[in-house]
């Protein structure tokens, strides 16, 4: 019974191949993604993550996550969740979509506080998550003020 | 009263899907940042940002200290039928502002 | 809403900004931003400097003062009565007989014209007035006037801005001009026009004036900076308006 139920677990770990695990990430980032997925398949596609590869200054980083679906009662992105890597804290945002809005597009601009890796997570009404991640650059202003 | 600047078609037609773009004026405070005497400057922020299209929720979003002060956000919709677009975004020291555009749908 | 341009004027301001490379070799530190930050400036619904906009143009038709009077009251619509006006700047101020930057000269109507408090240096008030002010000269000409005093100023600001200060021994010109397009740190150095302002700077996460763009730079060379009211910005401000005298302006941008 024991071994049985331990092979039945094994089979369930390794099902769940996710690329983006052979991704190094640091532990609170996996923590946050597995809140959301609670554990179930991540898998990269469907989500375009549109972030400038370099950007001159962390403070404001257009940021747009679109996801290909057909945004139907049947078929739609019910979230999009975006992390990031080396912030004090792993959230960007959270935004919750439905049939109302034709297209999962959301467009914003977010703060990074060094060069990291950005993560999309896209929750279908189907249960699938989708995610994509960009590796971003980032710069800083060379004359920086006294903060008087 | 929070300066808010939106922008949305005013008319559309039935179907078509409208870009909805909203920006208001806050300083998005991580609560990270050391102030001048040296001490963390206590975190303020939006933290929710909320549509509706005449009292329907078409989008809702949480905002963490991540996303950039004066916050902006776009998203899209489906015009069905005339009426109110309206907007919310409440946070940190008890902020609150509201919006509202009408738009007519052909 | 009123104040705010036309698509026509988008248009016009936007292939304005295309030809921002002059023919005589001067560019706008727009040309220097990735595209992605070029079109948050273009872009009028989601500039970040278009809630100073905004704010101005309600200050503007706002009664203040003993006076009881708006800007509107007397220069009525600043779509047609500010046209150009910022491209102008600094100039001599009828009243005083002395020079003023945009700023300086909108506290004068605060205080002579209207009865009112000056507004602080650097105060969101005054920001977005002179933001809503600025908006008016955009796609305009920088067009400082001739004058004896203005031209004594842009003297000593041409001193000012080739006399190396400071810890790390620099000039102004040893970056603006002599090293521009090249990077600084991960940044690329701007010819340094002052074709935006005021500017939305990603750094302050805020609407900021030529002055504190100034006094920025200043104490990023490790000199030590002027006093707010010293002259010396008004001597750097009118000889960089006069070094950029044909440059289109593009007020108010977004830069990093």
């Amino acid at each position: 019974m024991l071994r049985r139920s331990f092979l039945a677990g094994a089979v369930t770990t390794t099902v769940t191949i996710v690329p983006f695990a052979a991704h190094a990430t640091p532990d609170t980032l996996a923590a946050v993604i597995k809140e959301v997925t609670g554990g179930a398949p991540l898998r990269e596609g469907k989500v375009t993550l549109d972030i400038p590869p370099l950007v001159e200054n962390g403070n404001a980083v257009p940021l747009t996550v679109k996801v290909d679906s057909p945004m139907t009662a049947d078929d739609h992105v019910k979230a999009i969740h975006i992390f990031n890597e080396k912030n004090p804290q792993p959230h960007v945002f959270n935004a919750w979509l439905s049939p109302a809005n034709g297209q999962a597009r959301v467009a914003t601009r977010i703060k990074l506080a060094d060069s990291q890796k950005v993560v999309a997570v896209a929750e279908t009404s189907k249960g699938e998550f989708w995610s994509a991640h960009t590796d971003v650059i980032v710069t800083i202003a060379a004359c920086i003020e006294d903060a008087t | 009263m929070a300066n808010v600047l939106v922008n949305a078609p005013k008319t559309a037609k039935k179907g078509q899907v409208v870009e909805i773009k909203a920006l208001i004026m806050h300083v998005m405070e991580t609560g990270y940042r050391p102030g001048t005497n040296g001490r963390i400057i206590p975190r303020n922020i939006i933290q929710d940002f909320s549509a509706t299209w005449n009292g329907r929720e078409i989008f809702r979003m949480k905002m963490s200290p991540a996303i950039a002060a004066n916050p902006f956000v776009s998203f899209s919709a489906v015009a069905n039928e005339s009426g109110t677009i309206a907007f919310r975004w409440s946070g940190d020291e008890g902020f609150l502002a509201e919006h509202q555009v009408a738009i007519t749908v052909t | 809403m009123r104040g705010l341009p036309t698509a026509a004027v988008l248009l016009a301001v936007f292939t304005g900004s295309l030809a921002l490379a002059q023919g005589d070799g001067r560019r706008s530190g727009y040309r220097d931003m990735s595209p992605a930050l070029q079109k948050m400036q273009d872009d009028d619904t989601a500039n970040p400097a278009m809630l100073f906009v905004q704010a101005g143009e309600t200050l503007w038709n706002e009664k203040a003062g003993t006076a009881g009077k708006s800007c509107a009251d007397c220069h009525n619509d600043a779509t047609v009565s500010m046209k150009g006006v910022a491209a102008r700047y600094p100039a001599v101020a009828a009243e005083t007989g002395k020079p003023v930057d945009l700023e300086g000269r909108i506290n004068l109507c605060r205080t002579n014209r209207q009865q009112a408090p000056a507004l602080a240096a650097e105060s969101d008030d005054l920001l977005a007035l002179s933001a809503y002010v600025a908006l008016q000269s955009r796609g305009q000409l920088i067009a400082p006037p001739n004058d004896v005093q203005l031209a004594a100023l842009r003297t000593k600001g041409a001193e000012i801005y080739k006399q190396r200060q400071g810890q790390l021994n620099l000039s102004c010109a040893n970056c603006h001009d002599d090293n521009p397009e090249k990077k600084l740190a991960g940044a690329t150095i701007p010819q340094g026009h002052p074709t935006g302002y005021p500017i939305y700077r990603l750094e302050w996460q805020a609407l900021g004036s030529l002055k504190r763009r100034l006094r920025n730079c200043v104490v990023g060379m490790r000199a030590e900076a002027w006093p707010y009211e010293a002259t010396e910005y008004l001597a750097l401000e009118s000889y960089l308006m006069e070094r950029a005298r044909g440059m289109v302006m593009d007020a108010p941008g977004v830069r990093p």
